[in-house]
């Protein structure tokens, strides 16, 4: 009998287990860490150090949103995906948010339940080759090897792009960036393609960056952005207004070294209102009132993270680019907080 | 104490469900199965409670779509506009192909270790036995990763055999000019011929008649050959001597086959250098190479130990009396001992072949498009169509898996001993 009442109890407590899902934001306060989905290791976007501390231009965004969340921005567990399991993580709350240079397609956003939050960084898809191989465009690939990272939208578009160009060439699958470095390194291909970001960063890891070149041509558009769970509306909104906040900072010259001094009140209304000095913008998303000075302060604006992280003084030496603010004639844009 | 035979009939009590031994083991079936079926539903239910929750449909009609990417290898015509089906069907094959040759390649290695194994040669035993040792006892994933390794670092990348014209050479040449190792693939000569016989269009692919043709000849030299032999048998039965046959033999299998070829034309392609890679012939990539060498080389050095058990299985007064016989030590191997040792080493033989065809889903390590790179890999990650993509792949594993041990049961069944 006592036999009975206990797997009555078992099958009880799996079946509650099975239908009990709270909202990711009372997940994420419940735990005290914010599980972050980061690429397995892209220099500039998302890689360890020797001691296992994570840096780079998407985990600066997880670490804005603890700061945000749970008002620290060290409470972030990275978890690094492949471009195969990301999505699946991510739905299957594996993860609470993907920043992993993952681009916004109209499928992934409606048919893979998934919802895109902003983009962080326009990207396009490029290709690498050797300079002593004397390729100057990409229009010159027929019949190459090309490397490409399985299971990620440059897979679709190189095959469109050569298609229309009438020419053919040999797919050499990866599973990794660090895969795609070896092979294109030991020769297995003749071409590395991924997003001219990406390539901008695998390329500054090299030994000989300057025997490399990313040819002119980028044959798509990747916006690249932070990714949340369909259906989880308030998280989507706390992730999407980081973002903004992070942008709109930079907009109003909210830097990392001025944001104490700012937060205590200014003329300006905008600002003020950023920084929760006026108004209630924090508690009408289920945060703290300061939750955007406390993400500001986790790693600068965005400016700040794209110039410590990816930018022109970094090895990698992105330039802003499309990535401006739309002051600057790019298209970083934040809607206005009010 | 009575025995539960002649228990006093006092009419059916609840208790009697768990004491009475008559009951007892039927109550607990019935129990175990409620359990195992509650647990069964149960993971259905969940999955369809939470399939619903996130707002997503169970039907295979992603299966239809055009698959939009591009596969490396493949053994049937496909192009990117092809369907995610046939996509999968193409992978499949790569699966079935790798492991066809992998299957093939180890039971030759298995069988030619596990003899040499048990060689009085004390250098040949030795070295066989750090060979079975070392690869079973390393994971396949490395072994497969080492071959790919090997085969990308030593051999030279294909413009390494074009002319420099500085100097007028290039830093690699190719073997007979029809054969060069690159570190993608290795270039082989193609076949063709001259005059077609027409090609019949079936769904899966193009079959050209010239192949059914040869087929058809190979097949027919060999049956009149086993007539032939069984010819020799039977006048060696009735006279004590045996006719010479081998010439007959050559002769029956080559002619035809070689007058065939003549009249379609045969020719081979040799391989040329064309801008980036090799064209004009067959390129083998190495990932299948490495796939091959590192499933067969590993799955080699298990069958080595059955057949070594097998042999070991099989009395020593067979040997002897082969050896009283007259019978050499090759001979005595070859048609006392390994037939009978058959029986033995067969049923754990099968489940070395579906551990190979399973471990063959190791491709995606090397970049290899098997059933598990485009199915469970690309098409899945394109369509977001997880589970009915892992469904059907396991359902098609356990499919080839039940066809194999259904052959090599047959077969199993033919090698037995026969019991009158």
């Amino acid at each position: 009998m006592k036999k009975s009442v206990f797997f009555g109890t078992l099958v009880a407590a799996g079946l509650t287990a099975g239908f009990a899902s709270a909202t990711t934001l009372e997940d994420v306060k419940a735990r005290g860490v914010l599980n972050c989905g980061v690429n397995t290791g892209l220099v500039g976007f998302a890689a360890p150090d020797a001691n296992g501390n994570w840096s780079g231009f998407d985990v600066a965004l997880c670490k804005a949103v603890a700061a945000a969340v749970l008002g620290d921005p060290s409470k972030v567990k990275y978890v690094p995906t492949t471009g195969q399991t990301r999505f699946t993580a991510l739905t299957s709350g594996e993860v609470d948010m993907l920043a992993r240079n993952s681009t916004w397609t109209f499928s992934r956003d409606t048919d893979l339940k998934m919802d895109f939050a902003g983009v962080n960084y326009y990207d396009g898809q490029g290709f690498m080759v050797r300079k002593d191989s004397g390729i100057t465009s990409a229009k010159e690939l027929d019949g190459a090897s090309v490397c490409i990272q399985t299971g990620t939208t440059t897979e679709m578009n190189l095959a469109d792009y050569f298609k229309s160009n009438n020419m053919t060439y040999q797919p050499i699958a990866v599973d990794s960036n660090a895969e795609g470095e070896q092979q294109y390194l030991a020769g297995a291909c003749d071409a590395y393609t991924t997003d001219a970001s990406g390539l901008a960063a695998t390329r500054a890891a090299y030994a000989d960056p300057e025997n490399h070149i990313i040819l002119p041509e980028i044959i798509s558009k990747e916006p690249l952005g932070p990714a949340v769970r369909h259906g989880d509306s308030q998280w989507g909104d706390i992730v999407r207004w980081t973002l903004f906040a992070l942008i709109a900072a930079e907009e109003y010259g909210v830097t990392s070294a001025n944001i104490d001094e700012l937060a205590k009140g200014t003329e300006n209304p905008e600002i003020n209102r950023l920084l929760g000095v006026e108004g209630d913008l924090g508690p009408m998303t289920g945060l703290e009132k300061d939750w955007a000075v406390k993400a500001i302060k986790a790693g600068g604006n965005y400016g700040e993270i794209f110039a410590a992280t990816i930018g022109e003084s970094t090895p990698i030496g992105l330039a802003r680019g499309l990535n401006a603010q739309w002051t600057q004639g790019g298209l970083m844009y934040a809607p206005p907080f009010r | 104490m009575t025995s539960a035979s002649d228990a006093p009939d006092r009419g059916f009590r609840l208790s009697q469900l768990i004491y009475d031994t008559r009951y007892r083991s039927l109550t607990i079936q019935v129990i175990t199965l409620i359990v195992v079926m509650g647990a069964a539903g149960w993971l259905v239910d969940n999955t369809i409670q939470n399939l619903r929750v996130l707002g997503k449909d169970f039907n295979f009609g992603f299966l239809d779509n055009r698959a939009g990417y591009d596969i490396a290898q493949y053994l049937i015509p496909y192009t990117n506009d092809d369907t995610h089906a046939r996509a999968m069907l193409v992978g499949l094959l790569n699966t079935i192909w790798v492991s066809l040759l992998g299957c093939a390649t180890a039971t030759v290695i298995g069988i030619f270790v596990g003899v040499l194994r048990l060689s009085k040669n004390w250098l040949v035993a030795r070295l066989m036995t750090v060979y079975v040792e070392t690869f079973r006892n390393v994971p396949v994933l490395l072994w497969i990763l080492v071959a790919m390794a090997v085969l990308t670092e030593i051999t030279p990348a294909p413009n390494a055999y074009k002319v420099n014209p500085a100097t007028g050479e290039a830093s690699a040449s190719m073997i007979l000019d029809s054969i060069a190792f690159t570190n993608r693939y290795t270039a082989i000569p193609s076949v063709s011929f001259e005059r077609s016989l027409g090609v019949i269009d079936t769904a899966l692919a193009p079959v050209s008649l010239n192949v059914l043709a040869i087929v058809l000849v190979l097949a027919g030299a060999i049956w009149v050959n086993r007539r032939l032999l069984a010819h020799a048998s039977a006048v060696q039965d009735a006279t004590g001597a045996r006719p010479v046959t081998w010439w007959k033999s050559l002769l029956i299998l080559l002619g035809p086959l070689a007058l065939l070829l003549a009249a379609l034309g045969f020719q081979l392609h040799g391989p040329t250098l064309k801008g980036f890679n090799f064209t004009g012939g067959t390129n083998v990539s190495n990932a299948f190479v490495a796939l091959w060498a590192g499933l067969s080389l590993y799955t080699g050095a298990f069958i080595a130990e059955i057949v070594r058990a097998g042999i070991l299985a099989i009395s020593k007064g067979q040997t002897e009396a082969a050896f009283a016989l007259g019978l050499r030590p090759g001979k005595t191997m070859r048609l006392v001992i390994l037939p009978q040792a058959l029986r033995v080493i067969v049923p754990p033989l099968i489940s070395q072949f579906l551990n190979l065809t399973k471990n063959s889903s190791l491709a995606i390590a090397v970049g290899y498009m098997d059933l598990r790179g485009t199915l469970g890999g690309i098409t899945l990650n394109q369509t977001g169509r997880e589970l009915e993509a892992i469904l059907l792949m396991m359902l098609i594993y356990l499919a080839i898996s039940l066809v194999i041990s259904g052959v090599m049961n047959l077969y199993n069944h033919k090698v037995r001993l026969k019991e009158r």
